[in-house]
């Protein structure tokens, strides 16, 4: 049993099910993201925790107590929303005292209490103004100030970064991950940022369609996805997906594909049990720095292996250049160094790591063991 | 090339703007000409008025038509100036327009932000209440204040427009709460504010605009109703319209035309100064919507 518990939980809205079966264990601690693409349910999932929205089936538990009919301030949560939420006719200290002051805690300790939270986020000297006088980063921390200030067993966000801009939500992604190593708290944040997801969480789960489609830690998320949809979705650029088949030769398995000019690539499989898949279709799966230029290969692998292909196109971006090429008639994105010479047009040795490699079924897209 | 361009641009811009001015001064004074006939003639005496000139400026300057009008004037049968019957329509249009308005925001809230089942079918009730005419409900309304005992009353005519005036104060307070963020209620509940506490303390402060646009609507209308306050008002009870219409209409003795205006103005004046106190948030309130997004 976790700390919060998420047990068979579901949602529907009418006869439409929107959230299905859901079982997730969270630890006191833990910084859980939920991910996924626009409408998966990240974000109903998250009220429901709140209490914001019904269960419809199943059970939702902090600290084992059931919470399913606990009203949502009597479940000891704070919430940062997307919009930050931030009361527009009160000042940032009444702003962020206003919880408390619902909790019947006495004034002399709501002002002490907003002050240790307003110098903890660095905004003593915004604590007069109304949240109209206040820029988007400033407002992202008053609403953290709000949710601190009420020191919850969990902490609920629901895309607190995705309205500032770039560089700023880059800042305050790391000052996340440090309150959170500070102060320890349970976190259950959403993102359909991929990134955010890897760098903060724990723990992620990845959520498409009402499911769960993988629960794990970052590494394991990563280099070891479930499925198709997983491997693609989490990676920047995403997983080279692209159809292969298992073939034998002097007993070794093999994945074979095409390539541009008509001939066949063909790569070994590190796992001899691919043996048994003789014949059969698949399609490998190869994260884009698995695919490098000879010395850029990673030394400790022991699958390194080569493939002559064409470069299709190349795109420098500063700290490396990705080189385009096409596997099995899909295009496959390489990551290289960034002073190695290549153009359009030139056929390459390619250096792919299969260590790294995964294999899926195409029917089904569930990874293959 | 560029010097002679902008010079015909400010040429055109003289000729179209003192066009714009000439037309908006003709229609100003299209406008202001009767309140200025009320305003002087109610200043003169009657032989004045009789000696024709209504737009000429009073030679001799009297108050008396005004004094006459508030507290002495015949209206219908008594001779008691039309100061009770001011009263009476204050005593009316206070609570009227104060619990609609309430009564209005807090549909409103409720129909945006407590959603449940069946409420888009209530509140097209109160929309579709809004466009019954009048005329159709005074048989039934007299029915229901005469068992409800008000009938003849202040307190029956306050029934009455509050009946009528939650309709409209339920459409605007619900189209303006339906921009207002929910993410917003919902921090509150998690904050630990209940159903009246986030109504008092989230939304009513950032209502004020609507409230503006609320009270101005239904005090004008209330102020003004004079079919309601014709028939469900007895003697002691009747609005200003009514006493007014009772003045000019009073068949005894000559025609005091300047008291009758005088008692015109006397009737218009609230309304006049809650536009002038409020009319710039009532634009405001009425953009507020449109212009937030
Ligand atoms: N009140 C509702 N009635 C019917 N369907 C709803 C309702 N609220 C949400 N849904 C549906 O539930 C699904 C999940 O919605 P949810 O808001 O959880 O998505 P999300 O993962 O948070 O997406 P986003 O990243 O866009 O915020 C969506 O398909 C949505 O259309
Ligand atoms: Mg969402």
């Amino acid at each position: 049993m976790g700390f919060l518990d998420i047990k068979n939980a579901t949602k529907s809205y009418g006869s439409l099910q929107v959230l299905h079966e859901t079982n997730i264990a969270v630890e006191e601690g833990e910084f859980l993201v939920l991910v996924g693409p626009s409408g998966c349910g990240k974000s109903t999932l998250l009220n429901m925790i709140a209490g914001l929205e019904e269960v419809t089936s199943g059970e939702i538990a902090i600290r084992g107590n059931r919470m399913n009919e606990v009203r949502p301030a009597e479940r000891n949560i704070a919430m940062v929303f997307q919009s930050y939420a931030l009361y527009p006719n009160m000042n940032v200290a009444q702003n962020i005292a206003f919880g408390l002051e619902m909790h019947g805690v006495p004034k002399p300790k709501r002002e002490e209490a907003v002050r240790d939270v307003a110098e903890l986020l660095q905004i003593t000297k915004l604590l007069d103004r109304k949240p109209g006088q206040l820029s988007g980063g400033q407002r992202q921390r008053v609403a953290m100030g709000r949710a601190l200030v009420r020191d919850p067993d969990v902490f609920l966000f629901d895309e607190p970064l995705s309205n500032l801009d770039a560089k700023l939500r880059v800042d305050m992604r790391t000052e996340i991950k440090k309150l959170h190593q500070k102060l320890g708290t349970t976190i259950v944040y959403v993102t359909h940022d991929q990134i955010e997801a890897l760098t903060l969480s724990t723990r992620i789960a990845v959520m498409f369609g009402g499911y769960v489609q993988q629960l794990g830690t970052p590494k394991e998320i990563y280099d070891d996805p479930a499925n198709m949809f997983v491997a693609g979705f989490m990676g920047s650029p995403s997983m080279n997906l692209f159809p292969a088949k298992i073939a034998v030769a002097n007993g070794v398995p093999q994945a074979e594909f095409t390539l541009v000019d008509g001939k066949t690539g063909a790569l070994p499989l590190p796992n001899p049990a691919m043996a048994e898949h003789d014949g059969r279709s698949v399609i490998l799966g190869i994260r884009p720095e698995a695919i490098t230029d000879l010395d850029g290969a990673d030394r400790n692998s022991k699958a390194i292996h080569q493939v002559e292909a064409r470069v299709e196109v190349t795109e420098p971006a500063g700290s490396d250049t990705f080189v385009v090429s096409e596997f099995g008639s899909k295009e496959i994105t390489g990551r290289f160094r960034a002073d190695v010479v290549v153009k359009p047009g030139d056929i390459f040795p390619f250096a792919i790591n299969m260590d790294k490699a995964v294999l899926f079924d195409p029917e089904t897209e569930n990874r293959i063991r | 090339m560029a010097g002679g361009a902008s010079d015909t641009v400010v040429r055109t811009g003289r000729v179209s703007r003192f066009v714009i001015y000439t037309v908006l001064i003709v229609f100003c004074i299209y406008y202001l000409l009767p309140l200025y006939v009320m305003v002087v003639n109610s200043l003169k005496p009657l032989d004045e008025i009789r000696g024709g000139g209504m737009l000429s400026l009073p030679q001799t300057w009297t108050l008396a038509p005004w004094g006459s009008a508030w507290s002495t004037a015949q209206i219908g049968i008594e001779a008691t100036g039309l100061r009770p019957y001011f009263m009476n329509s204050i005593l009316m249009v206070v609570p009227a327009v104060a619990i609609s308005t309430i009564l209005g925001a807090l549909n409103g809230y409720v129909l945006t932000k407590w959603r449940f089942r069946g409420d888009t079918i209530i509140f097209g009730l109160m929309l579709f209440g809004c466009f019954i005419p009048f005329q159709m409900v005074l048989i039934p309304m007299a029915r229901m204040l005469g068992l409800m005992g008000l009938a003849g009353t202040v307190p029956g005519l306050i029934f009455v427009h509050l009946v009528y005036g939650i309709g409209f104060s339920t459409l605007y307070f619900r189209n303006y709460y339906a921009q207002f963020p929910t993410e917003l209620v919902r921090a509150a509940m998690i904050d630990g504010a209940g159903f009246f506490k986030i109504f008092q303390r989230i939304m009513l402060p950032s209502s004020g605009p609507i409230a503006v646009v609320c009270i101005i609507w239904q005090f004008t209308n209330i102020w003004n109703d004079f079919l309601f306050g014709a028939s469900f008002a007895d003697f002691d009870s009747q609005p200003m319209t009514v006493a007014l219409n009772n003045l000019v209409s009073s068949s005894t003795g000559v025609k005091e035309y300047n008291v009758h205006f005088a008692g015109a103005i006397m009737a218009a004046l609230p309304t006049l100064l809650v536009y002038i106190v409020a009319g710039r948030f009532f634009v405001r309130g009425l953009m507020a919507g449109s212009v937030k997004g």
